[in-house]
């Protein structure tokens, strides 16, 4: 049993990478993330590790690839505009078979948008964020205690399938103070990746070189590294579908599907619809990459409505229809700008949607 | 007794490069391999190959390699040697590399003064993609995309960048060289080897400028192209050690 | 005795050595290499005096120099 401690999301993320075993942290200042570079400013150093705020989110991104390709364990955290400047290096990443974690604290957008919470950034989360064929494994923790399980999870998965990890957590998540209870480790966890003697770059000593290059100018060989990734991401797809299931066990009138802190707020949405006579079930994915079409498609065949609930202009709801195959009708609702629907807003627009 | 008193270095793969004929990367890339010899470290260093014709870099040295993104070398170099202090780390740029997309990680790394070595080959033009101007083209210089010649009224001055990171207050080690004549080089080896001596006793940044031809896309051969570099390139950008850690 | 060696295949005939030699030991082959190269080759090994400037020069580590007996150092390298 760990010890439990009211913790604000920014710092619990960065206490939860340091009990994963994380020495590395890059780092760059961007609202509503920077309290997590202000705590491991003061925290890396206390546990002998490597803290460095780099020039701008594209260098650090490049750190980020230095440092993991030297078997470090190492991560980052940015926000919406940070992240798509960090996008051409997750390519990099991606490319080269690097665990990397990278936490996307979400703010509205797009363009410089506002530092309030959103979750507009799920279509450049879950289809890469760069140039190329490539996948990165997106978690959506919905509250602070899931963040730092999240957290852990995610060096986990970025060692087992050598691939970068991204949790997005709304702007709030980041902000807000929530009970954490932090997990203790039996024996401290290595900074190094495992398995990283292999193939990391660490100086030729009595062996061949070791090359993390991405470029591949021969067709075939491309082909092939592409294939490998492919097959990968298939065992990904197969093997790390995660989500959360609300009063989904019977026949519904309407299935919400929602994430992160929106989520939450549905869940109040869906007491007052039950209260109202509507039978109405969540699906929570938790992972949006790789994404729970197969038990959506289950759960669509006996809903009759299905509602994409999101902090955005409709971009979880592409990926709710590709799962819904058609079985059900199929709608959105949301907003920009950092506004927030209240539980009742959701109540309301569920119902017009019902009388359509 | 014959005794062999120049042959290829151990860090340098038997490979034969890809560079054109009299290409002064494979001055440079052997001048890098002698120094990690002789200094004995070959077995600990990692290079971090740039975008640009010494693409392939990491074919040609029998050390780790990272390959960076065009410009990133010296954050890729940063990220490994800030979790990895024992290990030599370079990185090797041209001018389109380090002068152009790659300013910002340039400058900052130098400014942190973080203990790498950056080996930096100017030969005034953008060689892989065909001959562009680069931030170093000299004035009324042609390439491909100043077909009338560089118009500094249009595009600037050249950039000297060892002059640049020399006025930074961080103590580094910052030279230029050239390779166009025999006696360059080996003073070109002596501030090479003398920056990865700095590195390896953990002292600061560490920076060479190599001047260096281009015959391909200046459109001479490769003996011309010494002449050219001295005629052209070397008044304005002068060879000389800018700066040393001891200067307090 | 100094002794230049070129290993003709590594040779992209990029004539550096050639104009470097302060002996005038090498010249251009009139025949190619397995790359199409016209290739350096010593044309005047007695008057090799082990400098090793060919060696320093030539951008493709093709040339190798021996030396038997007393070498006077021209240059620290």
């Amino acid at each position: 049993m760990g010890k439990k401690v009211l913790m604000k999301g920014n710092e619990a993320i960065g206490e939860a990478a340091i009990l994963a075993g994380c020495r590395a942290y890059f780092c760059y200042p961007i609202t509503p993330q920077t309290e997590v570079a202000e705590y491991l400013a003061k925290r890396m150093p206390e546990v002998g590790g490597v803290f460095l705020q780099g020039e701008s989110e594209v260098a650090v991104g490049y750190m980020l690839f230095g440092a993991a390709a030297g078997g470090s364990k190492v991560f980052s955290t940015s926000s919406s505009p940070g992240i798509s400047l960090m996008s051409e290096a997750l390519s990099y990443i991606a490319c080269a078979e690097l665990p990397v974690v990278l936490v996307n604290v979400m703010r509205n957008g797009p363009g410089l948008g506002g530092i309030l919470p959103a979750q507009a950034d799920y279509h450049q989360a879950t289809r890469g964020g760069g140039h190329g064929d490539y996948k990165v494994i997106v978690l959506a923790p919905a509250t602070v205690q899931e963040a730092v399980d999240h957290m852990l999870l995610g060096f986990e998965l970025a060692e087992k399938h050598r691939n970068p990890v991204m949790l997005v957590a709304d702007g709030m998540i980041g902000q807000m103070m929530e009970p954490v209870e932090l997990p203790e480790a039996d024996t401290p966890r290595s900074p190094l990746t495992p398995g990283h003697e292999d193939w990391a770059t660490v100086g030729a000593r009595g062996r061949g070189q070791h090359l993390v290059k991405t470029l591949f100018l021969n067709p075939d060989a491309a082909f092939a590294h592409n294939q490998k990734l492919r097959a990968k991401y298939d065992r990904i797809e197969a093997e790390e579908v995660r989500y959360e299931e609300v009063g989904t066990d019977r026949d519904l009138d309407v299935l919400i599907v929602s994430f992160g802190t929106m989520a939450r707020i549905c869940k109040t949405s869906m007491a007052t619809l039950e209260e109202r006579g509507v039978r109405t079930g969540m699906m929570r994915p938790i992972s949006l990459y790789p994404f729970p079409y197969a038990r959506l498609r289950e759960l669509a065949a006996r809903a009759r409505l299905v509602v994409s609930v999101e902090l955005s202009m409709g971009q979880l709801v592409d990926d709710v229809r590709m799962g819904v195959e058609g079985k059900a009708p199929v709608r959105w609702y949301g907003k920009a700008g950092g506004l927030v629907p209240t539980p009742q807003e959701v109540v309301d627009a569920v119902t017009a949607m019902r009388r359509e | 007794m014959a005794v062999t008193v120049f042959k290829k270095p151990e860090a340098l793969s038997s490979a034969i490069t890809h560079y054109c004929p009299g290409c002064t990367h494979g001055i440079i890339h052997r001048l890098v391999a002698e120094s990690l010899d002789e200094l004995g470290l070959r077995e600990r260093t990692v290079g971090v190959a740039p975008v640009g014709c010494a693409v392939l870099a990491y074919n040609y040295f029998n050390v780790d390699f990272q390959e960076a993104a065009h410009g990133r070398a010296p954050a890729m170099a940063t990220g490994l040697k800030r979790t990895r202090p024992n290990l030599i780390v370079f990185t090797y740029q041209g001018d389109g590399d380090l002068a152009s997309i790659g300013t910002g990680e340039i400058l900052h790394a130098a400014n942190r003064g973080e203990k790498i070595t950056v080996v930096f080959v100017n030969n005034a033009i953008y060689g892989m993609t065909g001959g562009q101007l680069a931030p170093t083209t000299m004035p009324k210089q042609v390439t491909t995309t100043t077909p009338a010649g560089r118009d500094v009224s249009e595009v600037g001055m050249p950039m000297r960048v060892s002059e640049l990171l020399a006025t930074l207050r961080t103590p580094s080690y910052i030279a230029r060289v050239a390779v166009h004549r025999p006696r360059h080089v080996v003073e070109a080896k002596r501030c090479l080897k003398k920056a990865f001596a700095y590195q390896a006793a953990g002292r600061c940044f560490t920076l060479v400028e190599f001047l260096s031809t281009c015959p391909t896309n200046w459109g001479l051969t490769p003996t011309d192209s010494l002449h050219w570099l001295e005629r052209n390139m070397l008044d304005y950008y002068p060879l000389g050690e800018f700066k040393s850690p001891e200067e307090a | 005795m100094s002794k230049v060696t070129v290993e003709k295949d590594r040779c992209k005939g990029c004539g550096l050595c050639v104009a470097a030699c302060p002996q005038k030991v090498l010249e251009m082959s009139q025949d190619i290499n397995l790359k199409g190269y016209f290739f350096a080759k010593p044309v005047r090994p007695r008057h090799c005096i082990g400098c090793r400037i060919c060696g320093v020069t030539c951008p493709d580590v093709a040339i190798t120099v021996a030396v038997n007996g007393t070498l006077y150092h021209h240059f620290a390298y």
